[in-house]
Parts: C-alpha cells; structure tokens; sequence
C-alpha cells in the first residue's frame, strides 16, 4: 500500500476528499460541506477519507489541495493585505495610473499608494527610460505596505528592471514582492492588476498553507509528523521491512518519501500543482483551481483526453473543453472581484442549473435550496421541488439511490398530482434545454467530442445530448474534483515576444527551457518535464517581424 | 461631455471590428476629466471661421498599446508644436477616426489640454489607413503631421500627399516604439466645413445610450442604427493572418434560430470590409459592418473574436462623402484589394 495520494477541493458548497493508491485508483471518497471557516470543512473530509483508510495513512506521501479561499478573500475583501503599487514606465503610461479600473472598496482595502517611476523597455527591447531607483525608494519610504507590486512595461519580453526593484525592496525594507512577469502576460493593465491582488493575497496563501500544514501534522501526515514518525519505525526496527515493502522500481521513491513526509501541493488554475513555496510566491495562481481539478478529474476518470466536461453541482453546472487531457484556456481576460486580469483561466461556461435548483410551476430557478437540499428537496421528506426530484420524476436516479423514486411517490407530499407531475416534467425539459444549448456553445460545432458527467449532480443529465458522441459516466464521478487534485501534474509557462527572423528557432527552444525549468521551479520531476502547449502569434507594426510565444511544460511531481 | 461609458459603447459599435480597445481611452479619458473638469463639446458653427482645430489619433500595433499606453504629455507637445507653427493655439480638439479607441481617448487630450472637444470626425467608423480620412476625400492637402512620442520626440512631417503621409508617419512609428500620437490635415473652422464629419460624438454617444438598460439591446442598437441585420448565429471560425502590417483574415457565422441553414463569411482587415452569403455580397465597406454580442449588443472587434459567440452581424450606410468618387476610390472594396463595384449595403441587404 505504498505512495498514497490524498486529493482535497474546497467548493463552494462541498468539499471533496479522496485517496488514491499507487495505481491511480480511488481508494477512499468522502463529501462534507464546506465551512464559512474554510479549514474546519476541509479536516473533516481529510478525517473522513482517514479513517476509512485506517492505518493506511502511514503510506500517504502527498496531499493536493485545491481551495477557493483566494477568491473569496478578494470577493469579500477579507483578510487582505495592504499593497505599495510600483509600475515602471514613466514617461510612457501615466494617462492610465495603476488601479484606474478598480473599483473603490477593493482598492481601499488593497492599495498602500501607487507610483508611476522612469523604466521600462519598448517592445524591440530599448528601455524607456533608465530605471529610477531612488524614485522607487522615494515612494516606498513615504507608504506603510505589507508587500509589493512591480509591473514594468515589456516586463513579460525583459523583466530586468523588475527583478531590480525585486532586489532593492528585499535587500533595504525587507518585504515580500510580486513581480508582474511572473504573473501575468502582455497587456500591461491587466497584468498590473493581477499582480496587485497577488501581492494582496499573501497573508491569505499564508493561512491557508498553515491549516494545511498544521492539519497534517495533526493527523500524523506533517512533514514534521512524518519525520517523527520515520523516527520511531527505525527505533523498532522497522525500516528494513518498509523498504522492502516499497517494492520495485518505486521502492527507491517511496524511501525518499518517507523521508520527507506527506508532501503538501496547491491546485493551480491550469489543472496544475505547486509546492507551498510557490503557491506562497504566486496565490493569485489558485483561483480557479475548482473548475480545472474538475474538468482534469473527468479526464482521469474517464480515460478520455478530448472531451466535453459538465460538471453539475447543488447550485450551478459548469461546463469546460478538455484538450490533450487539460481544460482548454480562456482566451478572453477574466474578471476578478470586479478587477480585470489577463492569467490564464480555464475557458468555463457556468449555468444556473443544479441538483438544488427549486422548480417552479413555470420556471427554473436560478436559486437553489444549496446544502439544505436535505432537508428540502421532496425526496429527503421536504417541502420543495427541486431539479432532484424533477430527474427522479423522470427516471434520473443517481447510483445506489433507487429508492428515491418511491420517496418521491410516497414522501410527505402523498401522491403526485398529475399536475406537479407535469411541472417535473417540464422542468426536467427546460433543464435539457439549458444544457444542450451550453453544450453546443462549448463544442464549437464539433460533434465527434464525447461528454464526460461529473459532479454531485451528474445524474442530472440526460443519457443523449446533441452535438456529443456519448455520454460517459465514470465511476467516482461526483468527486473528479478531488480526484483532478490528487493526479495534477507540476507545470511551468512563459509568455514572450520573440523575433520572428533567422534567430526565430533558437529563440523559441529558450523559451522553452525556460517553461522547463519553470515547470521544475514548481515541483516537477525534471526528468519528466514536456512541452504540453506552444501558441505563436505574429504581430503587426514592427520594424523587425516578431512573434508573441507561449509556451506551457508540465510534468509529474519530483519525489 | 463625461458620460465616457456611453461614448465608449458606441466607438466600438462604430469601429467596425477596428480601431482599437476602448477599455484603456476610456480610462484615460475617466480619469482625465476628474482630473482636469469635464470637457465642452462644440459644433463646428460654435467656432470662428479662423479657429484652428488639431485632429487627434493614436497610431500604433495595438498588441503594443496594450502595453505601452500613452504618457500624459503628449498631446501637450504636439498642441505647442501647433501653435509654434501656426501662431496661435487649438482653439478645439478633433477625433481623426471615432470608431473604436480613438473616438474615446481624444476627450482625455481635450481635457488635458483645457480645449474643447469638435462634434465631428474624419472617418464616421474607423479605417485602418491614415490617407483614409474625409479631409483627404476632400481635397485638403496633407501637407502637415506632428506626431509625439512617449519619451518626447516631437516629429514634424511636409509630405507631398497622403499616400507620403502614411509612408514616412508609419515608419516614424516604428522608431518610436510602434506606439506615438499623432497630428494630420489641421485646419481651419472655415475649411472644416464639408471636409469633416460632423456630429460623430453625439452620433456615438446616442448609440452608446440606446442600449443601456433596454429590455432588447439588439433592437434597439438596430433601430438606432438604421440597420439591416445580415445574419444572428455563432461564429464557427475565424483565419487570420499578418500581412503587411495588418491583421487579415476571415471569420464564419453560421445561422441559428431564424437563421439556421446560412452561413456568412467575414472579411477583415483590422476592420469588418466585406459580408458574403455564399457568393452573394451582402455589405461591403466603406458601409459599415460590425459583429455585436447578440444578447447584450456589445460590439465585438475583429481581434476578441472567438469560436462559439453567439453574434448578430448589422450593416447600415456609410457617410455620403464616402460614397464620392473619390470618397470609394480612397476607401471602396477597391481600396482595400476586393475587386468589387461598391453596391450601398440597401440595395443588398433588405430586412
């Protein structure tokens, strides 16, 4: 039972826990509802996957989390830091300060003061100005921040001037800095403003890697439990058998991982993980993290690399594209608590739809009765007619709930009038309408995609949607978030302009190293690194022809 | 003049997929008139006949305006280069082009120059060359451009015509980092008249408002517009390509609802040029032809269009100056490679 995996996602309504064996297979699952203290829902799903696993836990090398905190401190603008903004550009950029388009309670919370100081560079590489140091000190003596922001124009083509202020700001005030190159891609107010609210995020991915740790210490999982615990076996004795237990070629990794204890991980929004320290440095990289795990789950579940995923959860479906076994990506900017960024995202089309979703004589919805769908819902005994009870009506019944439909017929409600029979089913008819029209957005016109059900609510959906090959249903579906947690790969990207001339080539295998050592910066094994995505844009205007290049690595995490 | 949203949603609708963003003019211009007050918007009687007017446009890549957004001190050096040359200050402020971003950005340079805005324009849309302007139609000479870049260059240009004009201004650009401001065809009230458009803003700023807040924005765009809607559908593909420094391509709608069964054809360079519905033209430039967002009657431009939108694509008359003979010649289906014979969109389009 060597090298187990634990895979958390902290939902808006659950949070999902699961373990997965040496195999990849899904040993353990377990749902709780998600707490307005985050932590509390996510050690109860980690106690419940625990204890099924009794004293199997001593074999879990790694645990994967994916969390929403991050949004909803920005959402609620909770727990938030307060940031010192330094853009680098000046002369060129100041009709449009930093933190124009923000909206006001979000920078007042979030802004220690903004400066526009000389620096820079032009898209062919030249600086704009020499970079402006003492400018840079001058601002920062006179503002109270916990961190710091830096953007500089053409960072994400030449980011020394950042890395510069990056420098002074660590050596002379002693702050954390969030870099914009780091961050986010061309589009300088856009990149600004998610590097300003990844600053702001530091205490948040501070907490939230505390709990995390401290919840595995706990549980004897810790890095430092670990440790103890590799103490005492080799006090008794034990060490021997264990490495021999590790069998095979794993044997070696499994010893090194004992070594070290239960590795803790972040869920990215790429579908990716990163090491604590990384998700220290980078937080803004966890939103979104909920929808990629998904779409990255149903994958694994599925065994299909291209697909249509639905996700459909208590109060919301989301649906997303699968290419290459990674959610295909936004191409438009996102916005976040009110602030546009440009970080990738994956490209998620939500609907007011789910299990919860209260039906009407002549509606759906949007509300949801949400976690209290077990009090309310006809088929738990209650009151309300949900989109539950409408996909029972009409012969949608999830695993191993066959007796719902007798709850329905013979619950609270006595016998089904014909007439709430019909708003069941028309429900059930709107809802199909809901979903084949988000589905033929997501397709694109192509047909030959399956669909890939997942979520509490999967059963919810229909067995045949146009514009789908099939609707597939695997098992442990309605926790492929979890799952899309516990086997996330370690991935590393870079987006550039490059010259599009003779030294074109040359210039995008460095982009690519770069990508490479990236990728293993957040935790990769290097020996396992490949280039998973590679987009060239040619751009207009330029004296000499140049391309913008993205590049994307990812491979599985280093033991 | 500070309702900017408004103006910005109707610069987009009529920059026919060009341009530019609006997003960054309209911060520009936000935060210019808190700065510096809200700007007054003049007809062009309101000014005496000698009243210089300095037309006003940024020129760049727009991947490169993204990035590198213009220092505050621009149009104040070309305005003094302006009056060095001519004696005596802007007396307003003109949009070159109001389709698109520069339609917007030029209320931040009024406001921070403390000049008026001018009611008018040079384009009615948005075209992608610098020639491409009602003054060159109307035989002003293009004997004149100051342009201005971030790190403070002034350049003045005499070219012999306008096709010079674009040559040498294009490559100043280029030295200066693909992104400047830039100054052409100034001139007088008096010779403004029958050389400009007149009425743009307010033209802009009214489409801007039709369609906040009404329970149908499409209809209501539409009406305001005196459109002809070409097709409703989703965009089922989009080519582009760069070629001499212009973003080219085609882009696909494929009918739903009513629709079902049609499919047109986009043709674009920077801007919406040609619609063809299966070898039957059913708009052409100068016309104007934009995609907008078929529930929330956004316009969306050629760059941020996406596989799967669910767009309505609306054509409605060019100004009449476009449809001169020089008026085509300058900016016809010719003008642009597309040999066509300019047919006005109403005798191609009904319903």
């Amino acid at each position: 039972m060597a090298d187990l995996r634990i895979g958390i996602d902290v939902g808006g309504t659950n949070t999902d826990a699961v373990v997965l064996d040496a195999d990849g297979r899904v040993i353990a699952k377990a749902k709780r509802p998600t707490t307005p203290e985050v932590t509390e829902g996510l050690r109860a799903a980690l106690d419940a996957v625990l204890a099924e696993l009794g004293n199997g836990r001593e074999h879990v090398t790694r645990v994967m989390l994916g969390t929403t905190h991050a949004t909803n401190a920005i959402l609620e603008r909770r727990g938030l830091g307060r940031v010192a903004v330094v853009r680098l550009g000046a002369p060129a950029t100041t009709a449009v300060p930093p933190l124009s388009d923000w909206p006001d309670d979000l920078r007042k919370a979030v802004s220690a003061g903004e400066a526009i100081v000389p620096g820079g560079h032009y898209v062919d590489g030249r600086e704009i100005s020499p970079l402006d140091l003492d400018a840079v000190r001058r601002f920062l003596d006179g503002v109270r921040a916990d961190a710091v922001a830096v953007t500089s124009v053409f960072s994400p083509a030449d980011d020394g001037h950042e890395r510069r202020v990056e420098e002074l700001v660590r050596a002379e005030y002693g702050l954390p800095v969030s870099v914009s190159s780091e961050i986010g891609s061309l589009g300088l107010l856009e990149r600004e403003n998610a590097t300003v609210l990844n600053a702001a995020l530091y205490g948040v991915a501070a907490h939230v890697t505390d709990a995390l740790v401290t919840a595995l210490a706990e549980r004897g999982l810790g890095e430092r439990g670990r440790r103890e615990q590799g103490r005492r076996e080799q006090g008794q004795g034990a060490q021997g058998a264990r490495g021999q237990g590790a069998q095979g070629a794993r044997g070696q990794g499994a010893q090194g991982a004992r070594g070290q204890g239960a590795r803790p991980y972040l869920a990215q929004n790429d579908g990716t993980l990163m090491t604590l320290e990384h998700a220290a440095r980078l937080p803004v990289s966890t939103i979104g993290s909920g929808p990629a795990n998904s779409l990255r789950g149903a994958a694994y579940l599925s065994g299909v690399a291209d697909a249509v995923v639905v996700d459909v959860g208590g109060t919301s479906t989301d649906l997303g594209v699968l290419a290459g076994g990674f959610p295909r990506e936004s191409a438009a900017a996102v916005e976040i608590g009110g602030v546009l960024t440009n970080f990738r995202m994956p490209d998620i089309l939500a609907i007011a739809l789910g299990g919860g979703t209260v039906v009407r004589p002549h509606g759906l919805g949007p509300d949801s009765v949400g976690y209290r769908i077990v009090r309310e819902a006809l088929v738990f005994g209650g009151a309300t007619a949900t989109m539950t009870d409408a996909a029972v009506a009409a012969g949608r019944i999830p695993p191993g709930a066959e007796d719902w439909r007798d709850r329905l017929q013979g619950g609270r409600q006595g016998d089904m009038s014909e007439e709430n029979a019909d708003i069941l089913e028309s429900a059930v008819t709107r809802a199909d309408r809901m979903v084949i029209d988000a589905v033929d957005r997501m397709t694109l016109g192509r047909t030959d995609r399956p669909l890939v059900a997942v979520g509490g609510g999967a059963f919810l959906l229909p067995d045949h949607i146009p514009g789908v090959s099939r609707v597939i249903r695997p098992e442990h579906a309605e926790v492929a978030n979890a799952v899309g947690a516990a086997i996330a790969l370690a991935s590393g990207r870079v987006d550039t302009i490059l010259p599009a001339g003779d030294s074109r080539a040359a210039a995008i295998e460095s982009a690519k190293e770069e990508a490479r050592a990236r990728a293993v910066a957040a935790g990769a094994d290097p020996a396992g690194v490949e280039i998973v995505d590679l987009l060239e844009v040619p751009l207009s205007y330029l004296s000499e022809p140049a391309v913008r290049v993205h590049v994307k690595a990812a491979g599985p995490l280093a033991r | 003049m500070n309702d900017i949203p408004a103006l910005a949603r109707g610069c987009a609708v009529l920059g026919t997929g060009g341009g530019g963003d609006v997003r960054t003019g309209s911060l520009a211009a936000i935060r210019a008139i808190r700065e510096y007050g809200p700007v007054p918007l003049l007809k062009l009687d309101d000014l005496p006949g000698d009243a210089l007017i300095l037309p006003l446009s940024g020129i760049g890549a727009p991947t490169v305006s993204h990035e590198m957004i213009h220092g505050e001190d621009e149009p104040k050096r070309i305005a003094e280069e302006a009056e060095r040359i001519f004696g005596r200050p802007p007396s307003a402020i003109m949009s070159s082009e109001i389709g698109g971003a520069n339609g917007v950005a030029p209320v931040a340079w009024a406001a921070q120059l403390g000049v008026p805005l001018l009611d008018a324009d040079g384009m009615g849309r948005a075209f992608p060359e610098v020639q491409m302007v009602s003054m060159y139609v109307a035989g002003i000479p293009a004997d004149l451009v100051i342009m201005s870049d971030v790190a403070g260059n002034v350049v003045t240009i005499r070219p012999v015509d306008g096709l010079w004009s674009e040559r040498i201004a294009r490559a100043v650009c280029v030295a200066a980092g693909s992104h400047a401001l830039m100054s052409d065809y100034l001139l007088t009230a008096d010779r403004a008249r029958g050389a400009v458009i007149e009425g743009t803003v307010t033209r802009a700023l009214e489409i801007g408002r039709a369609t906040e807040g009404a329970a149908d924005p499409l209809a209501a765009l539409r009406d305001r517009l005196g459109a002809t809607r070409l097709i409703t559908g989703k965009l089922t593909d989009v080519a582009r390509r760069t070629t001499g420094g212009f973003v080219r391509g085609t882009a696909t709608i494929e009918g739903t609802g009513d629709d079902r069964g049609r499919r047109l054809t986009l043709e674009l360079q920077n801007e919406n040029l040609v619609a063809d519905e299966g070898g039957r033209i059913r708009a052409m430039v100068p016309d104007l032809i934009t995609v907008v967002d078929t529930e929330t009657a956004a316009a969306i431009q050629t760059e941020a269009l996406r596989y799967g939108q669910r767009v309505t694509v609306l054509a409605w008359p060019c100004d009449p100056l476009w449809r001169t003979p020089k008026g085509l010649e300058t900016a016809g289906p010719r003008a642009f490679g597309y040999d066509l014979g300019y047919v006005p969109v109403e005798e191609l389009s009904h319903g």
